[in-house]
């Protein structure tokens, strides 16, 4: 049976506002959550101690924890925070986002999940993955269905039931890190004194194209795609796929819907009514651009 | 410090040669390296005529298998590893786990470089596929301040390669999605980032608009320079702030920092451009030929302003920058 996860949060909330979400995520029927700083290690609001909280609650509520790594770690003070969350004192598992982070789970036995941004695009690499101890892993944003498909048949016999994949199901596409903060370049100030600019935009900020299209999201040093992804229709295919996990990237406004739609078709075993919106794209997935929709 | 230059083609490989590249990276005929444009690369008859030339001159040659391939052509990158063994390339450069670990386990003598697409940028992934592939080298995302460059030198396992003339890439190598979520072709998968046969051009009078699949990228008034839609130089709307949102259309020039990277340790300069012509090779390998040997000689480094007002010339947008390696860049 596909479970429901939910990833990290990708904005910059408030303190107040990250401990509220949590408290109604308690409540949501999701199996697995990711908690973390993903983007910039500037984002302060939380520290770990903070997000071993929220881990412990969230045990209580039932739910498995994953604490997700920085994905681009640069500065030593970034490698020695890095290196401090992948030992396995928290006892929570490590979702890593770097290789870095995988070394260092790997050196302390610490299990993780591959992240996405590890670019596991083929059997071979899913494989070197879970011989490293992986517990699983998320598939790169831009492979297609029936690349994965050929990717779970080329996996050898002995390690096809652990890979444990997770599809980034809803939500804005990560789709590139810089080193440079696009929040802070639009409102003309130097990534070094960023006044943390990017957290007036919990939902990103908008970048159109001069034809007005909605194209890409900027989210601090992150490029997030502009429209949503949405693949929670295909979650009977992706189960017969053999496919673990859905993935639903958090926003501020509505993941309580959306947990809740995809949980209710899965427990009821029924198609969805929300296919892919207007807004929305699912292109990746049919061997299209990413921003397609294809109805 | 080795000068590695880039070779698309036969012409552009003996211009690298003959204007003092150290060491030729060039890429096979298909999607298994990151610059798959039509009419570019070498098949197994070029690329060993381009290896006899260079060992005659006493240069070396790397090939570069640094896509990430799927399970259904997974033989075409395995095809390449095998290939590049048999031609006796000096090294591979590759960024795939997997094909690492193919080059790695089926050909042990055969010296892996870790490609920019692999992104290790910090310590703990150098240590990582060092430990792992037992890589030769790492090539350093253009992502580092020359600070974190020198950090990372002192301590890493293996010796480095940084990025010293070319086109710049703004996001971190290898984990950019921005042209296949426009044009469906990325780097990582198919070796193109905002792939021709996508792009269109449609003049409205007094405007040039640069389009990359359905999606304008920029709109050029007759006095301006128009160039290539790579989505990450185009202009587009913020809060009704219409600018170059991400990056103006800029090379990399990083030759003010050669006696500080040689310092590091820093073992070898690459330049970008496979994709470019025989004349953009000679002259740009001839500059910096002469900058290296300028900053290995006991007099005081200059850079010349006859060699930057040259690269200049050949730069995207005719600027340059030091890119990430300034912090204010960032």
């Amino acid at each position: 049976m596909v479970k429901i996860s939910l990833g990290p949060i990708q904005y910059y909330w408030k303190k107040q506002q990250v401990f509220d979400f949590y408290n109604e995520v308690s409540e949501l029927p999701v199996e697995r959550v990711y908690l973390g700083e993903t983007v910039c290690s500037k984002r302060r609001e939380l520290r770990l101690e903070d997000w071993l909280e929220i881990a412990q609650q969230l045990t209580t509520s039932g739910k498995q924890v994953c604490l997700s790594t920085m994905t681009l770690i640069e500065a030593a003070s970034e490698l020695s925070q890095l290196k401090k969350l992948c030992q396995a004192e928290h006892g929570f598992m490590v979702e890593a986002n770097d290789y870095g982070a995988v070394q260092f789970c790997s050196e302390s036995q610490t299990p993780f999940i591959a992240g996405a941004m590890l670019n596991l695009y083929n059997h071979r690499s899913v494989e070197k993955m879970l011989a490293l101890g992986a517990q699983g892993w998320v598939m790169p944003y831009e492979i297609t269905r029936q690349s994965l498909s050929a990717l779970l048949n080329g996996l050898s016999p002995e390690v096809a039931d652990k890979a444990n994949t997770e599809v980034f199901s809803w939500g804005k596409v990560p789709l590139a890190y810089s080193a440079r903060c696009f929040t802070a370049r639009h409102h003309e100030l130097p990534k070094d004194s960023c006044q943390l600019v990017c957290g007036e935009y919990p939902e990103g900020l908008a970048l159109e194209s001069q034809e007005q299209q909605r194209f890409l999201n900027i989210n601090g040093i992150q490029t997030q795609s502009g429209h949503s992804y949405n693949l929670l229709s295909e979650w009977r295919d992706m189960q017969a796929l053999g496919i673990t996990w859905m993935r639903i990237s958090p926003s501020l406004s509505n993941t309580k819907s959306i947990v809740e739609t995809l949980a209710n078709a899965i427990e009821m075993n029924s198609d969805i009514a929300r296919a892919c919106a207007d807004d929305e794209c699912n292109g990746y997935w049919f061997g299209r651009s990413g921003l397609e929709r294809v109805a | 410090m080795e000068l590695v230059s880039p070779a698309g083609s036969w012409p552009a490989f003996k211009k690298a040669v003959d204007n003092g590249a150290d060491a030729i990276y060039i890429g096979f005929r298909d999607e298994t390296n990151a610059r798959h444009f039509a009419g570019l690369n070498f098949d197994d008859k070029n690329a060993s005529k381009a290896l006899n030339y260079a060992r005659s001159k006493g240069k070396r040659v790397y090939l570069a298998i640094n896509t990430y391939p799927q399970t259904a052509r997974w033989s075409a990158w395995q095809r390449a590893v095998d290939m590049a063994a048999d031609l006796g390339v000096n090294a591979i450069i590759a960024a795939d786990i997997g094909v690492l670990e193919y080059a790695s386990q089926r050909h042990s003598t055969l010296h892996r470089h870790l490609s920019v697409q692999g992104s290790a940028t910090n310590l703990g992934a150098l240590t990582f596929y060092a430990e792992n592939f037992g890589i030769a080298r790492a090539v350093l995302p253009r992502v580092l301040s020359a600070k974190q460059v020198a950090q990372l030198a002192s301590a890493s396992p293996v010796p480095l390669e940084v990025f010293g003339f070319g086109s710049l890439c703004i996001m971190a190598e290898g984990r950019c999605f921005l042209s296949s979520y426009v044009a469906g072709a990325s780097p990582n998968t198919c070796g193109a980032c905002s792939p021709a046969s996508h792009v269109s051009w449609k003049n409205t009078g007094d405007q040039l608009e640069v389009w990359l699949g359905d999606m304008l990228v920029d709109r050029f008034e007759a006095d301006e320079n128009a160039g290539y839609p790579v989505i990450c130089k185009g202009r587009f709307i913020a809060n009704d702030k219409t600018y170059h949102a991400i990056e103006e259309p800029v090379s990399l020039n990083s030759m003010a920092l050669l006696p500080e990277l040689i310092d590091m340790g820093v073992v070898a300069i690459k330049l970008e451009g496979r994709q470019r012509s025989p004349a953009y090779i000679a002259k740009v390998v001839s500059i910096w030929r002469q900058a290296i040997d300028a900053a290995k000689s006991n007099q005081p480094f200059v850079v010349q302003p006859s060699w930057t007002a040259s690269l200049a010339t050949v730069a995207e947008g005719g600027q340059t920058t030091l890119g990430a390696y300034e912090r204010e860049w960032q």
